[in-house]
């Protein structure tokens, strides 16, 4: 492992360094630019984005994609992942990735339903 | 025949161990594992938050008006700029890790030893700012009253459109009620520390004073709390059974009560992550000064003790989206 070989380009190809520790530098950048966009969007909270799209306000889908993104940068530059084999890399993500979405969706809308029933059932919950 | 031979060379040659189909040492890939099912433990928790969310999706409390502190900033209204801080520190912590399994890699013991420090540094500045944070929660700053249904009732200036907190306007009166304790009366029975005002303080001192109306839990289309005009909110007050100041794990003045809970209990499990990822931090710095991976030829302890610390800092990630931003 002692000069283990580092894939230095990130976006695709689009930005590529000479060193890894510039790569980092340059995640650490993008990572505390999105960071700050989801701050500054947290705190001045735009009308426009506070639609509903998609049965969930567009401002936390925002949230939610930057989320993932970050995650993503995290995973590939800080720990790593970019630089190992893709079955590892797959059986890592696809694992997660499977069992959480599945979680996900089998929770809210378990909890969307318990909603329902208490706000149109005849039980007053409000006292 | 000869073909033969070789398959059984080939298999023998399999069992015989020391094959790296990922290409990654033991150790890692243990790792990963640990990672792989603590991310599972921690989505777990989140999903839950996300479920008793959703089950009361019409009064959960905004986590803008809950975090609103920021040290040496008292009274001014500073959402999400604490945890913003919190959020850049860890991230920052997790740069200075990566620079010190790069410079593992390259065997430069001088600059593992600086950044590694750096890192608990990190580590321990973001613990200590959880550890502020809780007992900002725990503490409260407002004041509130509680229904026999659980709810929360917060109290507004109408004219301000501001909170205002019950000693601003609870009414004071000789009370008998004591605080009891351990040493009276039955043995190993005490009660939880009583709130600074009784419920009837509280209720003669909103009557009294013409300016307040109630703010409920509830959450107009807009996603803002709606507001009782002042006569709807004299008939509300009535409801009222208990004070609540700051949280616990059975009521919160924030609102519902399974938000406090859910708040002790992921940003708690996530402050334990983070304060063992500071020990064992400590624990490889020690031995990178004594040269254990010097004499070892290699400083594969840093990545893998990297690869925990990067992802207790993925966890937060998720945890500031879904705790302070959705």
């Amino acid at each position: 492992m002692g000069n283990s070989t580092h894939k230095l380009e990130i976006f695709r190809g689009l930005l590529k360094f000479k060193s890894n520790d510039q790569k980092i530098w340059a995640v650490l950048l993008f990572l505390s630019i999105v960071t700050t966009i989801e701050v500054a969007l947290g705190i001045s909270k735009p009308e426009i984005l506070m639609n509903t799209f998609l049965s969930a306000k567009i401002i936390n889908w925002i949230f939610i994609i930057l989320t993932l993104v970050k995650a993503y940068y995290i995973a590939w530059d800080f720990m790593h992942l970019r630089d190992e084999k893709s079955a590892l890399q797959a059986s890592i993500v696809i694992t997660l990735l499977f069992l959480i979405a599945y979680l996900v969706f089998i929770l809210l809308v378990e909890g969307n339903y318990i909603y329902d029933v208490i706000y149109e059932g005849f039980v007053s919950w409000n006292f | 025949m000869s073909s033969a031979i070789s398959t059984t060379m080939e298999e023998e040659h399999l069992w015989g161990g020391g094959n790296r189909p990922f290409k990654a040492s033991y150790g890692k890939l243990m790792m990963w594992f640990f990672i792989v099912s603590d991310a599972l433990t921690f989505s777990g928790f989140l999903v839950a938050y996300g479920f008793s969310r959703f089950k009361n999706i019409d009064s959960w409390p905004i986590a803008d008006e809950v975090f609103t502190h920021f040290p040496f900033l008292h009274g001014v209204d500073a959402p999400m700029y604490y945890v913003a801080f919190m959020t850049f520190i860890l991230i920052f912590s997790s740069v200075t890790m990566v620079l010190a399994v790069d410079a593992g890699h390259h065997m430069q013991k001088g600059k593992v030893t600086f950044y590694l420090l750096l890192t608990i540094i990190g580590g321990a500045v973001f613990v200590g700012s959880q550890a502020w944070e809780w007992s900002n929660f725990i503490r409260g700053e407002y004041g509130a009253v509680e229904t026999t249904g659980g709810q929360i009732f917060q109290f507004v200036n109408e004219k301000t459109d501001k909170r205002v907190a019950l000693k601003d306007f609870a009414i004071s009166g000789p009370s008998d009620r004591l605080q009891h304790e351990i040493n009276d009366g039955v043995w190993y029975y005490d009660e939880a520390t009583l709130p600074s005002y009784t419920i009837q303080e509280v209720i003669s001192g909103f009557n009294s004073n013409p300016n307040l109306i109630i703010k409920t839990e509830k959450i107009d289309k807009k996603g803002h709390k709606i507001k009782l005009s002042r006569e709807e909110s004299l008939q509300k007050i009535t409801q009222a059974k208990n004070v609540v100041e700051g949280a616990n794990l059975v009521r919160n003045e924030y609102g519902n009560r399974l938000f406090a809970d859910f708040f002790f209990f992921i940003t708690g499990f996530h402050g334990f992550h983070v304060f063992s990822g500071v020990i064992i931090n400590i624990i490889i710095f020690f031995n990178v000064l004594i040269g254990t991976y010097e004499r070892r030829g290699h400083y594969e302890m840093i990545e893998k003790v990297g690869l925990y610390w990067h992802f207790v800092d993925l966890v937060w990630v998720f945890v500031f989206t879904f705790f302070y931003l959705v």
